[in-house]
């Protein structure tokens, strides 16, 4: 199977003043396509910087990311963009939906963002999958933590993506209602055949992950499949 | 997503903004913004349309007191070419004559001054005259009936008369039908010299008194529509011949020019610190805008939009905030001018000319100005917001959200300040003023905070805390303190200052200012005169002496009327100057350049000229002017320029010498004084005694200015409810813009176990030092520039208050910390896990 992500020689340094400091040190990397790949490690081992540079959201010191066959990094900024509206889905641990917006029209943006004429239906659609058919109107503030990150779940396929990048999605959720998210990104992986490239440190959510990549000091020190 | 799905087109985009916009404003995120907008655009707009209409309402009114908008003078008959013009522009034409005349009674005969007028005759202003000897004033619509004439009072009761008796003027008997009591033209200009007679211009040739030679002073009155007033203006100013001219009200009333330029000063600073203070309310709505977008920018970013698309996305949202807010302020502003025009049409008697749709542009131009001055920056940041702040928020605040954002937006108003002041002083001043109170602000701050730093060691949780919070955020603070301290000291200098400087303006003219001219005293009646007054119980009014002259040379070269292309200098020149002599200066005289006479001058051959005379003539310091005086000449060398109040009504000169330099001449002597109506016989009994004086009554013209400034200070203080409601929408506003921070600030120290009682302690601290920083700033600042703009601007004498930086001082720390804990109430009651939920 062609890989969707392919990385090599990811390194990213940060500056500060005279010394620098190596987050992420030549990091190589394919993920294949329907693969469900979780990246793990303690904290401050470059997961999140890894996650961020494999979706094009930073750029690397050296190293290059191929999307689906697109060189993320030959393209400028809005050459990325396009890349994410076209393949990518986000869900974040702090979930990331805009506040004056309803669940109907948080989903609705990245539909709205790509012209699609049929926004509201798959939005609402889209939300009825998550579970979230009576929620439809109501602000994020009027949401649990659990349910926030459903409709952030429901936004991130509503674009039918072919990569899905969750960074720490149960984070902000106690264990129950995090297995419940687990459970239905899960399902609606399977269902949609998505690639799902998930950043965590909780050893479950990984163990349902048929491949495992452990990060320590921003390198990659172990790679195992099940 | 299916591969059909490319850029969305620009209506695409267009939609998506709308829809974005709907939810936003849902949500209450550009209500700050939409609302300095409104205020905004409404002020300029108002004062636009004041500026339209109701400031050329007041030029009319004043031009009551000449009887039309503009008047061809002439010695000879005027050409028929100037009335066919006049009509051709669609403006109201007549004419009258007048001449001085002997008018017979029986044996008695006393000099008159006869006026012929046509039909429609006034064409501004009102005749008032009593057909009964003890009736009521009525107005005559018109002129006197053929074979009629209308005197005034003095002449009835010189020459003895009785209404319906007959008057003998040339070869002709006319029937005095009515006694005028008010009438255009009797104070504008002192040649209205002898008792009026008027009579119907039908009558004139039957008189047998226009011959050659009479000295006749023929007046073509002009009146209609200001522009086609302007058009025959500049015809008529090309058109005029030897021995004629185009005078206006301006020309005629060196008082009333003085008092309208103050009264467009006036609202002009009234229209300039609404600007300011919309603009800075403006900018703190953006800021607050752009902050509040940055997550949301980030995670379109993340979904995918590219920066163009979130560049077009949020400036269409503000082109549609900008046109709605834009038309809300035009209808506000239009409606508000039709209360302006209540406000006027008491004393404005003249139809308000319709308001235009200039008004309406300049407000909305004036609008999207500052909003695109504000909003583009941060816009263009706001693009290029980094995606990886959806992962890691610490970073990717924009560069621009710091000062380098405002400086586009500070040029923006200092653009509109300029275009607005029309006048560049008083534009520089404000903006000086402004510019100067910022700056001292944010450095004086930063100083303070820094000087609470080790101050603030043992000291009370509250106040520590506090002072940690401001100095934490030591950019925010500055702003903070820039933006309430801006506001506080608009809102000074509109409450105190503002009356204060009313209140000096009114003073200028006070009501027992001079209302009558006493001209022609001879030398040796000075004392005589001065002796009457204090025998009927008044007070003993000061002469000055004057000396009529001619000017023929400057600098040793001849002058001529032909050397000068304005009209007022060619008048000037072929008229005879009067001159004066004077140790000490007149109290309401300001030295512009130079310095005045020391009594070692006494003697010497100098002059003090006042500074718009030499203007016209292109007279300089250091200059010799000759003058011819009854056929013997003097030359004196220019040793001060001098601004003169014409507008205080005291005896004032153009010329003025050290004395020991005229006094070889034949003077005469001139003064001024109130005199009150009940008084009015003692001035016949003076005339009885020194028939040679002349009287010349200025009250129509006083009563006047003193009308115009009190609608001007009532349009004013009409004006100024607009700049209050942007001060106290700039202090909303800056008080407003921490709220976010605040709100999770105290949700962490709620966490962290502090009780609702700490957290008030902390932020009345902060408030208070916040207020008390604004408050005295904005204090020294309202007085400072209240000061100049008095002194340099408005030529009053201004008294400062230095209670007022005490006051400002306390009133900005109870006052914010009060609007600062009202505001904040909610974050204290707010859950914090709530808040918590709300940021991430």
């Amino acid at each position: 199977m062609a890989p969707i992500v392919r990385a090599a020689g990811l390194t990213k340094q940060v500056f500060t003043g005279a010394s620098s400091l190596t987050i992420l040190d030549d990091v190589t990397l394919e993920i294949g396509q329907g693969e469900a790949v979780a990246i793990v490690g303690a904290s401050g081992s470059g997961k999140t910087t890894l996650l961020a540079l494999l979706a094009g959201l930073d750029t690397p010191t050296s190293g290059r990311v191929h999307l689906d066959g697109e060189d993320l990094f030959a393209l400028d900024e809005d050459g990325r963009a396009r890349v994410r509206r076209e393949r990518v889905g986000f869900v974040f641990q702090s979930f990331q939906l805009l506040p004056a917006f309803t669940a109907l029209e948080n989903v609705m943006l990245p539909l709205e963002l790509a012209g699609n004429a049929r926004a509201r239906e798959r939005a609402a659609g889209w939300l009825a999958r998550v579970g979230l058919e009576a929620r439809l109107s109501h602000y994020p503030r009027q949401l649990s933590g659990g349910e926030q990150q459903r409709v952030a779940i429901a936004r991130a396929f509503a674009a039918d993506p072919k990569l899905l990048l969750a960074d720490e999605p149960t984070g902000n959720l106690d264990s129950a209602t995090g297995e419940e998210i687990v459970a239905l990104m899960f399902e609606l992986n399977s269902v949609a055949g998505t690639t799902l490239l998930l950043v965590t440190h909780d050893e479950r959510l990984a163990g349902r992950c048929a491949r495992r990549v452990r990060l320590a000091s921003g390198r990659v020190t172990s790679d195992e499949r099940r | 997503m299916s591969g059909a799905e490319r850029e969305p087109g620009f209506f695409a985009t267009a939609r998506l903004a709308m829809r974005l916009l709907v939810r936003d404003w849902r949500a209450g995120e550009q209500r700050l913004l939409a609302l300095s907008l409104v205020i905004a655009v409404a002020s300029v707009t108002t004062v636009a349309f004041f500026a339209d209409r109701a400031s050329r309402s007041l030029a009319q009114e004043a031009n009551q007191l000449l009887g039309a908008d503009l008047v061809v003078v002439s010695d000879q008959p005027i050409a028929a070419s100037f009335a066919q013009h006049a009509g051709q522009l669609g403006l109201a034409v007549t004419d009258a004559v007048r001449f001085p005349s002997m008018a017979q009674s029986g044996s008695r005969s006393l000099l008159v001054e006869v006026k012929a007028v046509g039909p429609r005759y006034p064409l501004r202003g009102k005749l008032r005259i009593r057909t009964a000897e003890s009736g009521p004033d009525v107005d005559p619509h018109g002129g006197p009936a053929v074979g009629e004439a209308w005197i005034d009072e003095r002449l009835l009761r010189r020459l003895d008369l009785r209404m319906g008796e007959p008057i003998g003027l040339g070869e002709r008997q006319f029937k005095i039908a009515a006694v005028v009591s008010e009438e255009p033209e009797s104070s504008a200009g002192f040649m209205n010299l002898g008792p009026r007679l008027i009579m119907n211009a039908v009558d004139l040739p039957s008189t047998g008194l226009i011959r050659n030679g009479s000295r006749v002073s023929y007046r073509l009155f002009v009146a209609g529509a200001s522009a086609a007033v302007a058009q025959f203006r500049e015809f008529a100013a090309q058109s005029v011949g030897p021995g004629q001219r185009v005078e206006d009200i301006r020309d005629a009333r060196p008082e009333i020019r003085s008092a309208l330029e103050r009264a467009e000063r006036f609202l002009g600073l009234a229209a300039l610190m609404t600007v300011i203070l919309a603009g800075v309310a403006v900018g703190l709505g953006a800021r607050r805008y752009l902050q509040r977008h940055l997550d949301a920018c980030a995670i379109m970013r993340c979904l995918g939009a590219a920066q163009g698309t979130i560049l077009e996305l949020h400036a269409l949202q503000f082109v549609v905030i900008g046109l709605v807010a834009g038309a809300v302020g035009c209808l506000l502003g239009f409606a508000c001018q039709y209360v302006l025009a209540a406000v006027l049409s008491p004393v404005v008697s003249v139809t308000l000319p319709a308001p235009g749709l200039r008004p309406a542009l300049q407000g909305l131009a004036a609008g999207f100005v500052m909003l695109l001055g504000f909003a583009l920056p941060p816009l263009m940041a706001l693009a290029k917001v980094p995606t990886i702040r959806v992962l890691r928020r610490d970073l990717g605040a924009p560069d621009s959200t710091g000062m380098s954002a405002y400086v586009l937006g500070v040029a923006a108003i200092a653009g509109l300040v300029l275009w607005q002041a029309k006048e560049l002083k008083l534009g520089l001043y404000v903006l000086g003023g402004i510019a100067g109170t910022a700056a001292a602000c944010a450095a004086l701050t930063l100083l303070v905070l820094k000087l609470l730093e080790s101050s603030g060691r043992g000291a009370r949780f509250d106040w520590r805390f506090g002072v940690a919070s401001l100095r934490r955020h030591r950019a925010g603070s500055v702003v903070q303190v820039m933006a309430l301290a801006l506001g506080m000291m608009a809102l000074i200098l509109l409450t105190l200052v503002r009356s204060e400087l009313l209140d000096a303006w009114r003073k200028s003219l006070p009501a027992d200012a001079p209302n009558r001219f006493l001209v022609s005293i001879q030398p040796e009646q000075a004392s005589l005169v001065a002796r009457f007054f204090a025998d009927n119980g008044m007070a003993e009014p000061a002469l000055f002496p004057m000396v009529r002259g001619r000017l023929v040379e400057l600098n040793g070269k001849p002058v001529s009327s032909r050397d000068y292309a304005d009209d007022r200098a060619r008048r000037l020149v072929d008229r005879e100057f009067n001159l004066s002599w004077a140790r000490t200066m007149q109290p309401d005289n300001v030295i512009v350049e130079g310095r005045w006479f020391a009594d070692a001058d006494a003697g010497k051959p100098l002059l003090s000229v006042e500074e718009g005379l030499a203007k016209t003539l292109g007279v300089k310091l250091g200059d010799t002017l000759t003058y011819d005086i009854a056929g013997s000449r003097i030359t004196a060398r220019v040793s001060s320029l001098r601004k003169v109040e014409w507008d205080s009504f005291r005896v004032n000169f153009f010329v003025v010498a050290p004395p020991g330099v005229l006094e070889k001449f034949p003077a005469s002597y001139v003064t001024s004084l109130h005199l009150p109506a009940e008084r009015a016989p003692v001035l016949d009994d003076l005339v009885r005694r020194f028939p040679n004086l002349l009287v010349i009554d200025v009250a129509s013209i006083l009563g006047q200015i003193q009308r115009m400034m009190d609608q001007v200070v009532k349009a004013v203080e009409f004006v100024f409810l607009f700049s209050v409601a942007a001060g106290i929408l700039v202090l909303y506003a800056a008080i407003a813009s921490t709220h976010d921070e605040r709100e999770f600030v105290a949700a962490v120290m709620r966490t962290l176990g502090a009780s609702a009682r700490q957290l008030r302690a902390v932020q009345a601290a902060e408030f208070a030092l916040i207020g008390a920083l604004a408050g005295s700033f904005a204090a020294v600042g309202a007085t400072a520039v209240g000061y100049f703009l008095a002194e340099r601007v408005l030529n009053l004498d201004y008294a400062f208050d230095p209670w007022i930086w005490l006051g400002g001082l306390l009133a900005g720390a109870a006052g914010v910390t009060l609007a600062g804990l009202i505001g904040t109430a909610k974050v204290l009651r707010t859950p914090p896990m709530q808040v918590f939920r709300a940021a991430s």
